[in-house]
């Protein structure tokens, strides 16, 4: 059997989907990472364009009813933008905030909310972290009130990507008492009156698209936006976790495919005591050790998705793809940094964007501490 | 209308080439293969043109039937119909006229008006095969185009003859036309066309089915030996002020390189 069951089809996914990050978002990497911002309505509309926006999603509602491969396809091509802010927000979009609508929504929610966001007229952003609950989930504090037919918002939410560009967000609210047992999730339009976006953080790495904090003040909605039951939230929100650190771990498998490829040019370029950095052998042996553990990665990522498509719960493999890849991509990045020099202190190459990037690897999506816990407890009940 | 467009699949543009032990071919393995880039801008410029017109874009290749992966990739899955691939054992030797005679043969057997092609490959670089395709037809040919428009019986042609002059040629179909860069940009293949180009037809012919025999390609030229050329001397850094850079450079380009 060949492993990964890669079709001709999707190798021309990808090649096509390269083709259009190489020349129509990548020349804007720079820009849009200094800027803070990129044109989001236009990206969205060409991408939908090309029919990326709904790659798993039923045909019913204008998605192409594909594999989880063509996720993985989708994002090796997407990744030639070399802008993980960039694809944070688009991946937030089609693999983060929406999934869950398409596998438990009603179709009165996926005629409203899914298919649009297919069509690339509605972005979606996905509010779980509050300022006081980040790991610890299951003790946000932004409550829903049931009042007739409506639910009553109030509370916020932070580092939320998409927050200030958002149509609707797959939010987490409290419904019930203390605990995972009282949290719901809803979908909320970012029309709706009370809602506002506070500051726009300055982050760190992924600066193309914001993260930012919302405010939910006395904010109405109607009851039919509950998604799946009332107090059920916090399964649906680590059954969507799955799929969202699964493309954590493709996005940074591919990420370092990248660096290294141009560390190693860089290397066989640069000159220094009369011959190529990279014929050191302490270079050499660097690469080689990181090529392999690329492709350790990437199998572990294969194996994942494997699984996720068999329809196998899997909660341990997708964390360690999640703690494995956001890793190593640390390591990798660094020293891909380190051969170049003073160049990589600048921000005229790809390296210094990228490795302020892949910082938040470790720490998005849940943390490496918290990828342990969970493999840990599965672990240790024989999972 | 029938629109018929040639295309050769070759060997992505950043390929690294090498010689194959023999040395009268290249190394084949490991290659990544795409549709000749000139052939696209023929590609889109056929589907533009049904769009407009109606009727049907027909790929043609002369070569083996693995071929078809391209074909759907860089044609079916961008707007073109089905492709007619002629995979024949004697076309390994052939030489352009050859190639020229089996695609004129599928053209003529489909009935096209309307012919594109790349004005060149990018793999040998013959610029001979479009010219040949039109005389074996007995139609006019417009090369180098870099805008195209037809109403169904007449076209407007446009191409650069250097020096920034452009010549418009008229006429009337049937007629090819090679595709300069700039005629058009390709448009990307979108996800559902790709997963549909898969349904899409590719006939693999004989050169029987063409009505014709491995005499009819015999080739005149053979190509025997490839080399690669030999490598570019490292660049060189003029240093000093402006000045002096200048006047070493041009002092470098007449006596050195002797091109002023
Ligand atoms: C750029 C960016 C974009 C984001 N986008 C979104 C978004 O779109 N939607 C959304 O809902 N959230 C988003 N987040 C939030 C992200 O998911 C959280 O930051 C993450 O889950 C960690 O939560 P926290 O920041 O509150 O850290 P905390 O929970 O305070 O944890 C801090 C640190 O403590 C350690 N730690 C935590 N738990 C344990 C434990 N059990 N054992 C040992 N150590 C532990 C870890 O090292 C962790 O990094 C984003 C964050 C950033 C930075």
């Amino acid at each position: 059997m060949q492993f990964p069951p890669w079709t001709e089809e999707h190798a021309q996914l990808r090649d096509t989907v390269k083709q259009y990050a190489i020349n129509e978002l990548a020349p804007h990497r720079f820009d849009w990472d200094k800027a803070g911002e990129y044109p989001a309505r236009e990206v969205f509309k060409q991408l939908a364009d090309l029919g990326c926006l709904g790659i798993r999603f039923d045909p019913e509602y204008g998605g192409l009813g594909l594999d989880w491969w063509s996720t993985v396809a989708f994002i090796e091509g997407l990744s030639h933008c070399r802008n993980a802010g960039l694809m944070m927000s688009i991946l937030v979009d089609t693999d983060m905030a929406t999934p869950i609508i398409s596998e438990i929504g009603t179709d009165e929610q996926k005629r409203e909310f899914l298919a649009p966001t297919i069509t690339g007229e509605k972005i979606a952003a996905l509010g779980v972290t509050e300022p006081g609950a980040g790991s610890d989930v299951a003790n946000i504090r932004t409550t829903a009130k049931r009042d007739g037919d409506d639910y009553v918002i109030n509370g916020q939410k932070t580092y939320i990507t998409n927050g200030a560009i958002a149509d609707y967000i797959t939010l987490a609210v409290r419904t019930g008492g203390e605990g995972h047992g009282g949290i719901s999730l809803v979908l909320f339009p970012t029309d709706t009156p009370g809602f506002s976006v506070g500051r726009k953080l300055d982050k760190l790495g992924t600066r193309s698209v914001d993260s930012c904090e919302i405010h939910f003040d006395n904010c109405r909605i109607p009851r039919r936006n509950l998604l799946g039951h009332e107090n059920a939230g916090f399964l649906y929100i680590m059954q969507n976790f799955q799929g969202e650190r699964l493309v954590a771990g493709i996005m940074a498998y591919t990420g370092m495919e990248i660096a290294v490829a141009d560390a190693i040019k860089y290397g066989q370029e640069r000159q220094a005591f009369g011959r190529p950095l990279a014929s050191f052998q302490v270079w050499k042996h660097k690469f080689a050790e990181h090529l392999a553990a690329i492709e350790a990665a990437k199998a572990l990522t294969f194996q994942a998705v494997q699984k996720i498509e068999s329809g196998q719960d899997p909660t341990k493999l997708v964390s360690m793809v999640k703690l494995h890849c956001g890793d190593l991509a640390q390591r990798v990045t660094y020293d891909c940094l380190q051969i170049h020099g003073g160049y990589g202190f600048i921000e005229e190459y790809d390296i210094a964007r990228q490795y302020r990037d892949v910082r938040l690897l470790t720490i998005g999506g849940g943390a490496s501490e918290v990828m342990k816990e969970i493999i840990w407890k599965w672990h240790s009940l024989g999972g | 209308m029938k629109i018929g467009v040639c295309v050769k699949v070759a060997p992505d543009t950043d390929t690294r080439i090498k010689i194959s032990g023999d040395g009268a071919g290249i190394e084949e393995s490991g290659i990544k293969w795409i549709v000749s880039p000139y052939d696209s801008f023929g590609i889109e410029e056929a589907v533009q043109t049904q769009e407009a017109q109606g009727g049907e874009v027909i790929l043609f290749s002369a070569g083996p039937k693995d071929w078809q992966t391209q074909l759907r990739a860089g044609g079916l899955a961008v707007g073109a119909e089905r492709a007619v691939i002629v995979d024949d054992p004697a076309l390994a030797g052939t030489d352009p006229l050859g190639i020229a005679r089996v695609l004129a043969a599928g053209i003529a057997s489909e009935g096209c008006e309307l012919v594109f092609t790349g004005k060149q490959a990018i793999d040998d670089d013959n610029v001979q095969v479009p010219a040949m395709v039109a005389e074996l037809l007995g139609w006019p040919h417009v090369s180098f185009v870099t805008d195209f428009s037809t109403d169904g019986s007449t076209f407007t042609a446009t191409r650069n003859v250097g020096g920034g002059t452009q010549e418009v040629v008229t006429g009337s179909l049937p007629v090819v036309i090679t595709a300069e860069r700039g005629l058009n940009t390709p448009r990307y293949a979108k996800l559902p066309a790709i997963m549909k180009a898969k349904r899409k037809k590719v006939d693999v012919k004989s050169l029987g089915d063409l009505d014709l025999s491995a005499d009819d390609i015999t080739p005149a030229v053979q190509l025997t030996n490839f080399s690669l050329p030999p490598e570019r001397p490292a660049g060189r850094k003029l240093e000093g002020d402006v000045d002096t850079m200048v006047q070493e450079l041009v002092r470098l380009l007449r006596e050195e390189a002797k091109v002023i």
